[in-house]
């Protein structure tokens, strides 16, 4: 699957299927600090992405206080 | 998974409340945190004059469209800070939610009406960006506030933001900041009241509602910010409420229901004596307020690029 991620805006190509959560530990990425939406919508962390989805992979957190 | 209300498919899990929701009954969860927060803070009346002081991230927009949702009347107020590309794309955001909902949108441009922006500040005054930065925002928003007659400001401070400030302050028992570190400031000696709607939600939550919306936002993150002490302490939190969901709700809202009103010999008096800053007539204990002489040090400092500054947040104090 492609999967974009930000901060330093890249893209990534990851051999699915997979679920939402093993693909977020896989990158090492805090699930509490990221969402992850397919053609739009967001994808809760049991979903299975599948082999061809495109999914973006956002960071939510924010610097300024 | 399946929503906690109606069991049709979910759309995001809500691991601190240990719930499942689509997309309509996580907007509805979200409303209710809101509504909650201003009764039990005393944040907002309807009638109301209320100023939201909007960035463009997912925060200010989403507090706008909530409070919007839920019957108030807003107008917001965008800063131009002057941090490169990253400034310019934010108040496209910020004008674009603006226009398509015919709201008003007040805005200051930093460069164009004090004569300088975040990075020249930050180098013609030594300070860490972030502080030159909330400062000339804090200033700013009162005096808009002050100006047009709002009877309240509000940001889109949330749970996560809350709770790493706390967790800072804590770190370091900086007991005068945790005294006032409440998510209402009552108005007082010239400064309008100031309320933080969204400090139920968590910065997933804030951003979760902007999708479901539909609500264009910048996602990047400002380049000067990058690695400042702030982030840390999120990183931090974030780490532990994986493990032990719900401990950033708890350390934050049991903080403010049972330390805050322990601090409060710590916060400044309300009767300290303030006089008209010299310049510009804003409330201040000297001479001349901090905005002021800021504006002094840098209006006539030769423009700094933000690229020489990037990463700086980093730098401690």
């Amino acid at each position: 699957m492609k999967v974009l991620l930000r901060n330093p805006r890249r893209e990534l190509e990851i051999t699915g299927p997979r679920r939402v959560h093993a693909l977020l530990a896989d990158l090492e990425l805090n699930r509490e600090s990221h969402l992850v939406i397919r053609n739009g919508t967001l994808v809760p962390s049991d979903e299975e992405l599948a082999a061809d989805d495109v999914v973006e992979i956002r960071p939510v957190i924010s610097g300024g206080t | 998974m399946k929503c906690r209300v109606c069991r049709q498919p979910a759309v995001i899990d809500v691991p601190r409340h240990n719930a499942n929701f689509c997309g309509p009954h996580f907007l509805d969860m979200c409303r209710r945190q809101v509504v909650k927060a201003i009764e039990d803070f005393d944040m907002l009346a309807k009638d109301d004059r209320i100023l939201i002081a909007v960035s463009g991230g997912k925060d200010s927009l989403a507090v706008w469209d909530i409070l919007l949702d839920l019957g108030y009347e807003a107008d917001g107020l965008y800063i131009g800070l002057g941090i490169g590309s990253y400034s310019d794309v934010s108040g496209e955001y910020a004008r674009a939610f603006a226009t398509e909902r015919g709201l008003k949108l007040i805005e200051v441009s930093l460069r164009d009406e004090y004569g300088y922006d975040v990075p020249t500040a930050t180098v013609a005054t030594r300070r860490v960006p972030c502080s030159a930065c909330g400062m000339s925002k804090r200033h700013l928003f009162d005096k808009a506030a002050i100006d047009g007659n709002y009877s309240v400001l509000v940001t889109g401070h949330n749970l996560d933001d809350e709770a790493a400030v706390l967790y800072g302050n804590t770190l370091r028992w900086e007991l005068e900041y945790l005294a006032r570190q409440l998510p209402t400031l009552p108005a007082r000696n010239g400064f309008p009241k100031k309320v933080k709607p969204l400090v139920r939600l968590s910065e997933r939550e804030t951003a979760a509602w902007c999708v479901i919306r539909g609500i264009d936002y910048l996602v990047d993150e400002c380049p000067i910010a990058a690695g400042n002490r702030h982030l840390g302490f999120k990183d931090a939190l974030n780490t532990i409420e994986t493990q032990s969901p719900g401990t950033k709700t708890a350390f934050y809202l049991n903080f403010v229901e049972k330390v805050a009103p322990l601090l409060a010999a710590y916060a400044l008096p309300d009767d300290v004596e303030l006089r008209p800053c010299r310049e510009c007539g804003s409330p201040t204990t000297g001479e001349v307020c901090a905005f002021c002489n800021l504006v002094a040090k840098s209006a006539d400092h030769e423009p700094v690029p933000v690229e020489l500054i990037t990463g700086r947040g980093a730098r401690r104090r």
